[in-house]
């Protein structure tokens, strides 16, 4: 989950080893156009259409599809972002702080919201962000939109539109963001050199 | 570590008020949302026990736990078995057994809420409430409320984020985090010596980067400064002038069992904020009251009134504030404070 897990996953330190690109950032930007393209076929344009990105990953891949939509359709949607730590059901199993406040600029009675995030992996986050939408008005219809699927759900959700499929094993990391989406490790501070290779890439694409 | 208790504002340090601060506006958004609770503190019991006169306090707290799904249970000293003969310490046990996961307590003597967290300690979780904060055998926690004229921890942190968030909406700049208040100066006027809010606001306002000043009559101020961080000023026009924050304090009658004051007239004319005083108030200046405001006495009611008054807006920042501290202390398993 990019942004997210890295804080959540070792809260004793540890740091982010990528191993593999899997995405770069011409190929990040491919998926977004397409993604953008896919919403708006499938809403039939970008009517009603409210983009909301899960703090923290999902928030650049919102307005990210928002640009493309501008584009393409020269409408603005808009763009908000929910924090869904209140909602969450791992509150007193681990630290759960919220990173912002949650910003939702209009009314979401009637609207199609399509959630976007950067990683769909246990569905556990798109489960609370269902919840708090649901206490934030009753929008028409609620999408999914990720980056990257990596599977091992544990609820049954499954996304709308997916940048990327990923096979993973449970222990993996994967981080996105605009520059590509790496596969990778959390190892333990003290397993590194440098603390600068931690996150560059040592494998080849995929 | 995860603090258990917030007893005193002084808990927190720095970063503890900023966190708290930071958390406070989530929950002032949530306030705005069409249904203003989110499920975070599920399946938690808290109960507030206060054995002294509140409205804006208790109400504050269990409409702040309330918004976070929490369970309320409310305790009144005067019709308890406190009247049959029952020790505090019973009390206590008796509804930590009931399975509370959080006490907000009151009481007109200051150290009780240290007290009762000790007495909760020492019973090593007896009560099947769990560990607050995820911590192994621990019981419940103490949220002070007020006690006597010690501290009151949540109103600090109330007034500090209304200062701070009100001068951030009426200026339109942010200010540094996380000593959000550095730099400005700070008038506290009047009954110091019976208050517990200006001892936990001179701790925070100062942990915040503020200078503070206190105004009052030399009866009404404590017998002896010494380590407060604060000058102390007899001129009340002067510093009215001067200061970002004017915050003015209820004169605690009920506490005053002595002649503190010639009459309630003349403390009006030379430290209350009268209309006339009120215009040498600062363009931005804030005038701030914990309440219950005593309109005409140390504040005239048109001066409450105007726009200057964030009276209000602290009332309703309260609750936001509280579910900070909730949340911090009974949800998130994250460590705060110095």
């Amino acid at each position: 989950m990019g942004q997210r897990e890295r804080t959540l996953v070792s809260p004793a330190g540890g740091v982010f080893r990528g191993r593999a690109v899997v995405m770069d950032a011409e190929d990040v930007r491919r998926a977004t156009w397409r993604i953008a393209h896919e919403i708006l076929e499938h809403n039939r344009g970008a009517g009603h259409l409210v983009l909301v990105g899960l703090q923290t990953g999902g928030v650049w891949i919102a307005s990210a599809l928002a640009d493309v939509v501008r584009a393409v359709s020269a409408t603005d949607v808009p763009v908000g972002a929910l924090d869904v730590a209140y909602y969450r059901d791992d509150i007193g199993l681990r630290p759960v702080l919220p990173v912002a406040a949650t910003e939702i600029p209009v009314d979401l009675g009637g609207a199609v919201v399509v959630l976007c995030d950067d990683v769909l992996f246990t569905g556990r986050t798109v489960r609370a962000a269902l919840n708090a939408l649901s206490d934030l008005g009753r929008p028409a219809a609620v999408q999914l939109a990720v980056m990257v699927d990596r599977g091992h759900r544990e609820l049954p959700i499954r996304p709308d539109y997916v940048g990327k499929n990923l096979p993973t094993r449970r222990l993996e990391m994967v981080d996105v963001s605009p520059e590509g989406v790496v596969l990778g490790d959390m190892v333990a501070s003290g397993d590194l050199g440098a603390l600068g290779d931690a996150v560059a890439p040592e494998g080849e694409a995929v | 570590m995860t603090p258990r208790h917030l007893l005193s504002v002084g808990d927190l340090g720095l970063d503890g008020i900023d966190e708290v601060l930071r958390l406070a506006d989530t929950f002032v958004e949530v306030g705005r949302r069409p249904i203003p609770r989110v499920p975070a503190l599920r399946g938690k019991t808290i109960v507030s026990t206060f054995f002294e006169d509140s409205t804006r306090t208790r109400l504050s707290f269990e409409a702040a736990a309330k918004r976070l799904s929490a369970d309320v249970m409310t305790f009144t000293g005067s019709s308890s078995s406190l009247n049959k003969g029952e020790s505090l310490r019973d009390t206590v046990l008796t509804l930590e057994a009931m399975g509370a996961d959080a006490f907000v307590v009151r009481h007109s003597c200051a150290g009780v809420p240290a007290q009762v967290a000790g007495w909760l300690e020492s019973a090593g979780g007896a009560g099947g409430a769990g560990g607050a904060g995820g911590q192994p055998g621990s019981g419940a926690s103490v949220l002070n409320a007020g006690d006597g004229a010690h501290e009151h921890p949540t109103q600090a942190l109330l007034d500090c984020f209304t200062i701070s968030r009100e001068r951030e909406r009426r200026l339109g700049y942010s200010p540094a985090r996380p000593a959000v208040l550095s730099g400005l100066s700070i008038a506290i006027v009047g009954d110091i010596r019976h208050s517990r809010v200006a001892r936990s606001n001179v701790i925070a306002f100062s942990t915040l980067g503020a200078t503070v000043t206190l105004v009052a009559p030399p009866t009404l101020l404590p017998p002896s400064l010494e380590g407060w961080p604060v000058e102390v000023s007899h001129d009340i026009d002067a510093v009215v002038a001067k200061s970002d924050v004017v915050y003015l304090l209820r004169l605690q009658s009920e506490r005053m069992h002595e002649q503190f004051l010639p009459s309630l007239r003349e403390y009006t004319a030379t430290f209350g904020l009268t209309a006339e005083r009120a215009r040498l108030l600062g363009p931005s200046a804030l005038v701030m009251h914990p309440g219950p405001v005593r309109r005409g006495i140390e504040i005239a009611a048109e001066v409450a009134d105007s726009p200057v008054s964030v009276i209000t807006t602290q009332v309703a920042n309260g609750v936001a504030v509280r579910m900070a501290v909730l949340y911090l202390l009974l949800g998130s398993g994250a460590p705060v404070g110095a």
